[in-house]
């Protein structure tokens, strides 16, 4: 009955205030701005490292510090000003001469390193804070099966040919491989043989009375394997479009079966970043077919001759290119942007892999004198209103860009010409680079917030907290008087550790979380108001001071608890089924309620027990 | 509780008019949960409207909603959904545009794309999210308690929720996912008054013999009444600085949670309880030889 606290609690209080406060700190020091320099095939070396130091140093660019981090060098500056001075020029020194380097604008926290070293950070701030972009992205996943589904058929029917299997067709559709036979017999022997070979695929028969068909499509295995690789190369392929975008800390995340979440924080030009993240240009390489006159006559019939197709150029004028393709864009490897210097118009000069090369080389070295056609092939999506059903269209936009005579034989390194501009030139280069994603993405969500917003909302959330904060601080003090300035005392170091329990698990801080914590300031303080009524309703019975404070800690325990755990129930279930902003509200209003807990009812406690705690007491400031 | 009956009507007379104008005036849900786009940006000096609603109107947006937002810096544009448009290239078409009728830089604030198939989705997530709140809960606090308290909590919660709800139907609000997190929020909280009450409510019951239900109950509400306003006026004072500080964008949340925090107050007092009277709880429920709540008292 003496309210006093035993030593190890005092200790342990203090441990949490001391802990509590380093890993609060971090959020104190700004940030600088910074570059983020990535090489993309080597790591980054103390060589690297001293060649851009010179070479900032003979431009007198200053920088507040250089160092390695990890894979990339961090450069400081204590300005926005020097900062872009900076990139634009190492961007035309490292960046044109060759493209192995990405450089990133970044904020980079202004951490003491005694802070870092305890692994001390500031708290990561969404997009919604600190500027942004955030996709959700949908892989069209009915054109990737079909893509694969193509590639099957055109391995079966070399199959078919090899094993002398007679056949009169093959169509691939978005769910199967229809194969088309003269007679029964021919059909179900080519089944046996195309089930022996082909292990992923379930074989079906069909017939009209004339044909006699096998339908193929992929098994359940086989086919979960393609979504998934699908959807991986996808997010490889955004990588590398976003590391070409020079973004630092991107986030690129698979959700579901079939999206991928992309955020890039601080991006300013989210124009430019929605289109080439989600193109699909590529290039196709194809002989012409026929003459000028077949394309004429093609273009009036509107049919093209068997084995070819039917392309409108640019000018409008007709061409006939060969269904089969010399070397897709999958086979370019390296690609970049330049003037043509003959034509002053701007070229895109290509690398291909070893096997496109060969077949390049090939076909070019068998066609001299022929002419040859460059397609650009990009994919659009659109809304129609099918059966009363929303549904995606996709159509496949085809261009000729270029016919040109085959003069020598081409192989590893050629260019292309025949682009509107020299922004259309550099973004093919920079898709090319990139890769091609496998199957057509669509963005379903977006949600961007300009760096003047998010600034803005960094300073009215730490305005209205602060203001909330002090409203209850006075209140509370006023109310219960030396009791109101021990739960003030408490709240205090409520809000500092569920800062540092932010930062030290790197939580995504939030508007809405910052709307959470604002909440839990109001509600913290619940636990103390329970408390200290309770004190009172005893002292109103008759009991001694000292009674009153234990009965009221005790008899209040169990209200608390029972209320915090039935808000922090449906703070789960808010965390498990809400997506973005809610989540945000609920972790810091999970982190509020374990903290407020500790800091109330604990954190209290000690204090009282150490104003009034083994002492003679006559009447309580409550 | 002797304003228990005025009490009820006044409950269902609320409740009444919010179910009425949630059928009939309907919610005005923003595009979170319909799809749509919406594209705000920043002038460096006050606009006029009229010039941006010409310009869209000859691009083919002319139902497109144009109006200041904050300041008469700053304009916001809402498309409503629509189905051959709809696609996040659109917002791209309109900043290009209303760059080229600015003299000055426009800042691109924020963008908001929702594709008609995501709104479904955050629709019905956020639907089941209140839904499995509320058998959570229910589930919690019977466990705890019993049936007929965990019954008279949810239908507080019920009654906080569609009144908010209704609030937000009446003078058409924009309703949008943090509201929809608010009245979440509003869940919890108004369940942790109601949890507090109840609690002694059973304290009560087992210390109080010689007294009916509904005397005890009136004692126990009595006894917190003066911890539940308080806490309401903190969180009060903390979600009007939200409401007048944060900005626009948190704007319909702290009105979501000062309606909520209102009403919850006042159902914790009136709804919880007399639906738990009404219901038949009486001392013999409660009449359990628990005593974890003396052992755990000691923090």
């Amino acid at each position: 009955m003496v309210n006093r606290y035993a030593p190890w609690r005092y200790i342990l209080l203090l441990l949490v205030i001391v802990i509590g406060a380093i890993y609060a700190t971090p959020n104190l020091y700004g940030e600088n701005p910074a570059l983020q320099i990535s090489h993309r095939v080597n790591l980054a070396d103390e060589a690297e490292l001293g060649n851009i130091r010179g070479m900032l140093e003979s431009e007198g660019i200053e920088y507040l510090s250089m160092e390695l981090d990890g894979n990339n060098i961090l450069v400081r500056f204590d300005s926005e000003e020097k900062q872009l001075r900076a990139s634009t020029r190492l961007r035309e020194v490292l960046y044109d001469t060759d493209r192995r380097y990405s450089i990133a604008l970044n904020l980079a926290p202004a951490t003491p390193d005694w802070l870092t070293s305890l692994n001390a950070l500031p708290m990561y701030l969404g997009l919604d804070l600190r500027g942004g972009v955030h996709f959700l992205m949908e892989v069209d996943m009915e054109s990737a099966i079909e893509k694969s589904l193509q590639r099957a058929g055109g391995e079966m029917r070399a199959f078919m040919r090899e094993q002398k299997i007679r056949y009169q067709g093959v169509q691939a559709s978005t769910d199967n491989i229809s194969i088309r036979f003269g007679s029964v017999e021919a059909r179900d022997s080519a089944r046996l043989m195309l089930e022996e070979e082909y292990r992923d695929f379930e074989f079906g028969d069909s017939d009209d009375g004339r044909s006699w068909f096998i339908n193929i499509g992929f098994n359940q295995t086989a086919m979960a394997e393609e979504q998934r690789s699908a959807i991986e190369q996808n997010i490889s392929t955004l990588k590398n479009r976003v590391n070409e975008l020079g973004v630092a800390e991107p986030v690129i995340q698979r959700q579901g079966d079939d999206r991928v979440v992309v955020q890039l924080p601080g991006v300013q030009d989210t124009v430019r970043a929605k289109e080439i993240l989600g193109a699909t240009a590529t290039l196709e390489f194809r002989l012409v077919h026929g003459s000028f006159t077949d394309w004429i006559a093609a273009k009036d019939s509107g049919k093209a001759p068997i084995g070819s197709r039917l392309y409108i150029q640019s000018d409008g004028s007709p061409v006939l290119l060969k269904r089969n393709v010399i070397v897709t864009g999958d086979q370019i490897v390296g690609a970049a942007s330049g003037i043509d210097q003959q034509s002053g118009s701007p070229d895109v000069s290509i690398t291909m892999n070893s096997s496109g090369a060969d077949r390049m080389a090939k076909v070019t070295r068998e066609n001299i004198g022929k002419p040859m056609g460059v397609v650009f092939i990009e994919d659009k999506f659109d809304f129609r209103e099918i059966n009363g059903e929303r549904t995606r269209v996709r159509t496949t936009e085809s261009q000729v860009i270029n016919v040109a005579t085959i003069r020598d034989q081409l192989s590893k390194r050629f260019h292309i010409t025949g682009l509107d501009s020299t922004r259309e030139a550099r973004d093919l280069a920079l898709l090319l680079r990139a890769g091609a994603l496998r199957a057509p993405m669509v963005i379903v969500e977006e949600r961007t917030v300009g760096p003047s917003l998010g600034q803005e909302n960094i300073d009215r959330g730490f305005l209205s907290v602060m203001v909330g904060f002090v409203a209850v601080l006075l209140f509370m003090a006023v109310y219960y008087k030396v009791f109101g300035l021990v739960a003030n005392l408490a709240l205090a170091l409520n809000l500092v550790l569920m800062v540092a329990i932010l930062s030290l698990f790197q939580a995504t801080l939030t508007l809405p979380g910052i709307a959470g914590i604002v909440l839990t300031v109001g509600m913290a303080v619940d636990a103390n108001v329970l408390i200290f009524e309770r004190i009172r309703e005893e002292l109103r019975l008759g009991n001694t001071p000292q009674a009153s404070i234990f009965a009221g800690y005790s008899k209040a325990f169990g209200t608390i608890a029972d209320a915090n755990i039935t808000t922090f129930i449906a703070a789960i279930v808010l965390f498990g089924f809400g997506t973005g902003p809610i989540q945000g509200f609920a972790v810091t209003l999970m982190i509020g309620i374990a903290s407020s807990m500790f800091t109330a009812i604990f954190g209290t406690r000690a204090v009282i027990n150490l104003i009034y705690g083994g002492k003679q007491v006559s009447r309580l400031a409550i | 509780m002797a304003l228990r009956k005025p009490a009820v009507l006044l409950s269902v007379a609320l409740m009444l008019v919010s179910i009425i104008s949630l059928v009939t005036l309907k919610l005005n849900v923003g595009i979170d949960f319909t799809g749509g786009s919406i594209i705000e940006v920043g002038y460096q000096q006050a606009v006029e409207l009229q010039p941006i609603r010409g310009a869209l109107e000859t691009q083919g947006f002319g139902d497109a909603i144009v109006q200041h937002f904050g300041s008469a810096n700053e304009v916001l544009i809402r498309l409503v959904p629509d189905t051959d448009k709809d696609k996040a290239e659109l917002s791209s078409q309109i900043i290009g545009l209303l760059q080229n009728i600015s003299d000055t830089p426009i800042d691109v604030r924020r963008v908001d794309f929702v594709g008609p198939q995501v709104g479904e989705e955050l629709t019905e997530d956020g639907g089941l999210a209140v839904l499995y709140a509320l058998i959570a809960i229910l589930i919690y606090v019977a466990f705890r308690f019993e049936y007929r308290f965990s019954l008279g909590a949810v239908a507080a919660l019920v009654h906080d929720v569609v009144i908010t709800l209704g609030f937000f139907s009446i003078f058409q609000l924009d309703f949008d996912l943090s509201v929809l997190a608010a009245i979440l929020a509003v869940i919890g909280y108004s369940l942790n008054d109601t949890i507090v009450v109840f609690d002694r409510v059973r304290e009560n019951f087992r210390k109080i013999r010689k007294k009916t239900s509904l005397e005890v109950i009136n004692i126990s509400i009595n006894q917190t009444i003066s911890r539940t306003l308080m806490t309401s006026f903190t969180t009060l004072l903390v979600l009007l600085s939200l409401f007048f500080l944060g900005g626009e964008v948190i704007h319909s949340f702290a009105l979501a949670l000062i309606i909520g925090v209102l009403v919850g107050t006042y159902s914790s007092i009136y709804v919880a309880t007399t639906s738990a009277l009404a219901l038949g709880i009486s001392r013999s429920d409660m009449l359990l030889p628990e005593k974890e709540g003396e052992e755990m008292a000691r923090p």
